[in-house]
């Protein structure tokens, strides 16, 4: 039997590091683990190639869990399955204009026309594999693989609120006004985070997305 | 006015000077990483809950985590009728110069107020931040289940200023027993235990040594995010990028200078830099003791 696991590593004395293959393994062994979760697991942060999960080490230790989470890898189906998980949410369409200060940069680097980049922004249903870097920003799978762009090699200081912005092959959406290096498309009103709220966040993960042009 | 407005201005803390920087605190809000909300809570916990204890309040009730010292605070105790009333605080933590009213408070120990008493701190002698509990425990409005001040992501009450009002909430438990729980006061050199990893096989041989044997300085350039260090640069055997992983408080990442960082009750979710080692969760509340200018020494838990 294969398992996607690539190694488990300690983080402290609460938490390990699991290493996967990918991205679709990293959120298949996180929804295998959120829908049991093992004994004494506090929480689990996905990202691109790990997943860390953290525990209360007066109830369970390092070798125990490193066990269970070997065990529900090799447990996995083969390719990892879709990165879209189930979860209670519609899919959340994002009116977006596409003004950013980057799309001709974007355009001139892909050797595509603006329009082309629109469209290409617009066409795919998203995913939100995982969030991070500040409160309700939420890391966007199904990018097309034309937009997989690096960050930009100077960050700006400020990116405004609302930003559509695309680098490392993910898409996202700054919540609110951040340093940031990402390609900045467009911009968006959705409130994409609002703490008198349930959830938070309107990005959470598993949720599907989809961009929808405006003007 | 209507009786219980009446009682929500009548218990509350006023803050004349916060000193260098003052947050509430308590003991944070877990299960947001998710969302990319890290816990937040007080830097030093244990000096948090001692502080609780002493006036029977529950553990996890909201206190002053007080940076530096400076801080000048009056007390509103009265009754829902009016009339003045008595109340408890307790400060522990760093150790610093304390009075009420101008006459010494002690610390470490369940000190008696009346409506309208001054609290004064000075300057912490060791150590970096001292926790005020008042009995009833802080209650301004809760973000995310927790009313702790979390500089990162902005969640939270905003680090107070003059002229702020906090609400106190009712005692719900009976004053405990106690008088007096001393502690020993912060070091001036700290020493913690350090798990290497989960990225210590991104650093030379030699450069883990030295993460082990050096001693390092805490930077004025530290927060409730993170401690920056001082020291020898350590050297990476890989170049390249690590994609970004999920971090734990108390990790040591290591930017492309070399020189590490620790990070704090604050810290970011994720990080793109490789953590050499984390400090055992069991120092995490000496961790948050450590002023700027302070020695730091790791050594290798088991």
């Amino acid at each position: 039997m294969t398992t996607p696991l690539r190694g488990v590593r300690r983080a402290g004395s609460a938490a390990l590091l699991a290493e996967l293959a990918d991205l679709a393994d990293v959120l298949a062994l996180r929804a295998a683990l959120e829908r049991e979760r093992p004994e004494g697991v506090r929480e689990l942060v996905a990202a691109a190639r790990t997943l860390l999960v953290t525990y209360d080490p007066a109830v369970t230790g390092q070798d125990r869990l490193s066990r269970t989470v070997a065990e529900r890898a090799a447990a996995l189906p083969e390719q990892g399955g879709p990165a879209t998980q189930e979860t209670d949410y519609d899919t959340l369409v994002v009116p977006v204009r596409y003004d950013g200060p980057d799309l001709a940069d974007v355009a001139e680097l892909t050797g595509r026309t603006v329009r082309e980049v629109i469209d290409r922004h617009t066409a795919p249903l998203y995913t939100v594999a995982f969030a991070g870097f500040m409160p309700g920003f939420g890391y966007l799978v199904g990018t097309d693989p034309v937009l997989h762009l690096p960050r930009r090699s100077e960050p700006r200081t400020a990116v405004p609120a609302g930003s559509v912005a695309v680098a490392g092959g993910f898409t996202g959406v700054y919540p609110r006004s951040s340093p940031g290096g990402w390609q900045l498309l467009g911009s968006t009103d959705v409130p994409l985070w609002d703490e008198d709220r349930t959830p938070p966040a309107l990005l959470v993960p598993g949720r599907t997305v989809r961009f929808e042009e405006t003007t | 006015m209507t009786l219980q407005d009446m009682d929500t201005v009548a218990r509350t803390v006023e803050i004349l000077t916060p000193g260098p920087l003052a947050t509430v605190q308590d003991l944070g809000r877990p299960g947001w990483s998710h969302l990319g909300v890290s816990r937040s809570g007080a830097a030093d916990t244990t000096s948090l809950t001692l502080a609780n204890r002493l006036v029977g309040n529950p553990e996890d009730a909201a206190g002053l985590e007080i940076t530096f010292g400076g801080l000048r605070a009056r007390l509103r105790l009265r009754r829902p009728d009016g009339t003045p009333a008595t109340g408890y605080l307790a400060l522990t933590g760093a150790p610093c110069p304390a009075t009420v009213n101008g006459r010494p408070a002690a610390l470490d120990a369940p000190v008696p107020v009346r409506d309208g008493d001054v609290l004064s701190l000075g300057m912490p002698s060791s150590g970096l931040r001292t926790y005020l509990a008042v009995r009833g425990g802080l209650t301004p409005p809760p973000a995310l289940g927790s009313r702790a001040t979390d500089l990162l992501s902005g969640t939270g009450p905003a680090p107070l200023r003059a002229g702020d009002t906090l609400p106190l909430g009712d005692p719900t438990h009976p004053m405990p027993g106690v008088d007096h729980a001393p502690r020993s006061a912060p070091p001036t050199e700290f020493l913690l235990r350090v798990w290497p990893g989960p990225r210590d096989d991104w650093f030379e041989e030699p450069s883990l040594k030295t993460f082990f044997t050096t001693r390092w300085e805490a930077t004025s350039k530290s927060n409730r995010i993170g401690i920056r260090l001082a020291g020898p640069a350590l050297r990476r055997c890989r170049t390249g990028e690590l994609p970004a992983e999920g971090m734990v408080r108390g990790a040591l990442q290591v930017p492309p200078n070399g020189l590490p960082v620790l990070f704090l009750t604050d810290h970011p979710v994720t990080g793109g830099y490789p953590v050499i080692g984390v400090v055992h969760e069991d120092d995490l509340p000496l961790a948050g003791q450590i002023p700027p200018g302070a020695g730091i020494r790791f050594s290798a838990a088991r």
